[in-house]
C-alpha cells in the first residue's frame, strides 16, 4: 500500500468517526518495499493539494524518513524544483507498505497489512 | 439465468475457482472493459486523478484506469476495495498498479473527506441489496456505503456505478439511497430493452465544476451522442406551472372532457366551442 493511500485512510470503526485521533493511522512493525514508478508531475501536483501535510509529516517520521519541510510546497515551487518532486514521488508513490499493521490512534484497532493489502473488514458490532 | 447474488454472499461466491474463472473468461473481460471505458467517458476526467474503484475484484477495471493515455488525461492512480480475498489474490498475481484493500463496502468507505477525484464501480453495488445475516439490513448497508462515498469524494467529483439490479425495486432502492446521501443522481441505460441492457448510476457531489452547466445531473451527458434525457421531474414541473384561465377555450375543453369521463352527457364540441363572440353592436 502506498504512503499516499495511507494519507487518506481513516479508522473504519463507527465510534472513531467523530474523533480527530482516528486519522492518520499509525504504521506499526512495517516492512517497506520500493516499487519503481515513472514520475508523473501532473498527478503529483493534483494530488498534493489534497494531501494532509501534517499527517504526512507524522507518517514519514514513523516510517523513518528524513524530516519534511514544515509547509507543503506550492504547485509553482514544485514545478521549479526537480529534486523536491523526485523526493515526494519516492515517498508518496514508490514507497509501499508490504507487511505490517496500521493502528488507530483513538480505539487502538489494528488493521493488518499482508502482501500490500490492508484488511479493513470489521466485525458487525463495530460498524 | 440465475443470479450469483441470490445464492451466496460475495466473499464466499468468489472463491479461488470462481475468481479465476471470472478473470480468465475473455467474454467477461470484454464486457468489463467496455463498461469501464463507458464509465470513464461519463467521468470526463482531463487530468491524472485519484480514483476509487469499488468492488475492484481482480483489477480488470483498474488496469484500464492505469493505462489511460496521457493525451486523454491519464494515467490515473486508483485504490481498489473488494470483499473477496480470492479476487484480490488474483489481482496480486496479475500485478496491478493500484492499491488494494480487503473491505466490505456495506460497512462504509474508510477514507477521509475529499480524498478522491472520482469513483468507479463495475458490477458491484447490487450485492449491497442482500443482507447476509439478521444483524444487518440492506438499507443500512446501502446508506452506509453511499454516505461514506459521498464524504470521500471531493466537491464537484463524480461517481459512476454500473450495476445489475434484480428488479425495479432494487433499482429504486439503490438510486433512492444515493439521493438520500446527498448525491445528484441519474441513471443512464445503454441498449435499453435488450438482453445486454447496462445500467449506470451517475452521481455528482455538489455543483458542477464547469461554468455554464446548470449543475443538474443531465449536464453529465451533455454533448454525448445517442443519449436521450428522460426527465420525470420536468414533466411534473410543467404540469404545475400551466394554470388554465377559467373560461378560456382550453379550460372549457378540459371541463367537457372531465365531465365526459365521468359519464355525463356533454354537448359535442365544434369550431364554435369556447369561441369569443363579436361585440354585439
Amino acid at each position: 500500500m502506498k504512503v499516499l493511500t495511507l494519507n487518506f485512510l481513516t479508522c473504519a470503526v463507527k465510534a472513531c468517526k467523530s474523533s480527530s485521533d482516528s486519522f492518520p493511522l499509525h504504521p506499526k512493525d512495517c516492512e517497506l518495499v520500493s516499487d519503481e514508478l515513472e514520475v508523473n508531475s501532473a498527478l503529483l501536483t493534483n494530488v498534493l493539494t489534497r494531501v494532509d501535510w501534517k499527517a504526512l509529516t507524522t507518517t514519514a517520521a514513523e516510517l523513518g524518513f528524513p524530516t519534511l519541510p514544515a509547509t507543503p510546497p506550492t504547485p509553482e515551487e514544485l514545478a521549479g524544483d526537480e529534486k523536491m518532486l523526485k523526493e515526494l514521488h519516492t515517498l508518496l508513490m514508490e514507497t509501499q507498505i508490504n507487511e505490517g499493521k496500521l493502528v488507530c490512534g483513538h480505539c487502538g484497532h489494528e488493521y493488518a497489512v499482508k502482501e500490500g493489502i490492508a484488511n479493513f473488514l470489521l466485525p458487525n458490532h463495530l460498524v | 439465468m440465475s443470479r450469483p447474488e441470490d445464492t451466496l454472499p460475495p466473499d464466499l461466491h468468489y472463491n479461488d475457482t470462481e475468481a479465476r474463472k471470472y478473470t480468465t473468461s475473455s467474454r467477461i473481460q470484454n464486457i468489463q472493459a467496455s463498461m469501464t471505458n463507458r464509465a470513464l467517458e461519463l467521468l470526463d476526467l482531463d487530468t491524472p486523478s485519484m480514483i476509487l474503484d469499488i468492488g475492484c475484484g481482480s483489477g480488470l477495471s483498474g488496469e484500464i484506469l492505469s493505462s489511460v493515455d496521457p493525451s486523454e488525461g491519464g494515467p490515473h492512480i486508483w485504490v481498489g476495495m473488494d470483499i473477496s480475498a480470492s479476487m484480490l489474490d488474483i489481482a496480486l498475481q496479475r500485478d496491478v498498479e493500484g492499491d488494494l484493500m480487503l473491505a466490505d463496502i456495506g460497512q462504509g468507505v474508510p477514507f477521509r473527506a475529499g480524498s478522491f477525484d472520482a469513483a468507479i464501480s463495475i458490477s458491484a453495488i447490487q450485492w449491497l441489496c442482500n443482507a447476509e445475516s439478521s444483524e444487518v439490513s440492506s438499507t443500512g448497508r446501502l446508506s452506509r456505503f453511499f454516505n461514506g462515498l459521498y464524504a470521500s469524494l471531493k466537491r464537484g467529483g463524480r461517481a459512476v456505478c454500473q450495476f445489475y439490479p434484480k428488479n425495479d425495486l432494487q433499482r429504486t432502492m439503490i438510486s433512492g439511497a444515493a439521493i438520500k446521501a446527498g448525491f445528484g443522481a441519474g441513471i443512464l441505460e445503454d441498449d435499453p430493452g435488450t438482453k445486454n441492457a447496462k445500467l449506470y448510476l451517475v452521481l455528482t457531489v455538489g455543483g458542477s465544476a464547469n461554468e455554464g452547466d446548470s449543475g443538474d445531473i443531465t449536464g453529465v451527458v451533455k454533448g454525448m451522442e445517442g443519449v436521450d434525457v428522460l426527465d420525470a421531474r420536468r414533466k411534473h414541473k410543467e404540469k404545475g406551472r400551466k394554470e388554465m384561465k377559467k373560461g378560456s377555450k382550453a379550460w372549457i375543453n378540459h371541463k367537457k372532457a372531465q365531465m365526459e369521463a365521468k359519464g355525463k352527457v356533454v354537448k359535442h364540441s365544434s369550431k364554435y366551442t369556447g369561441r369569443s363572440r363579436n361585440i354585439a353592436f
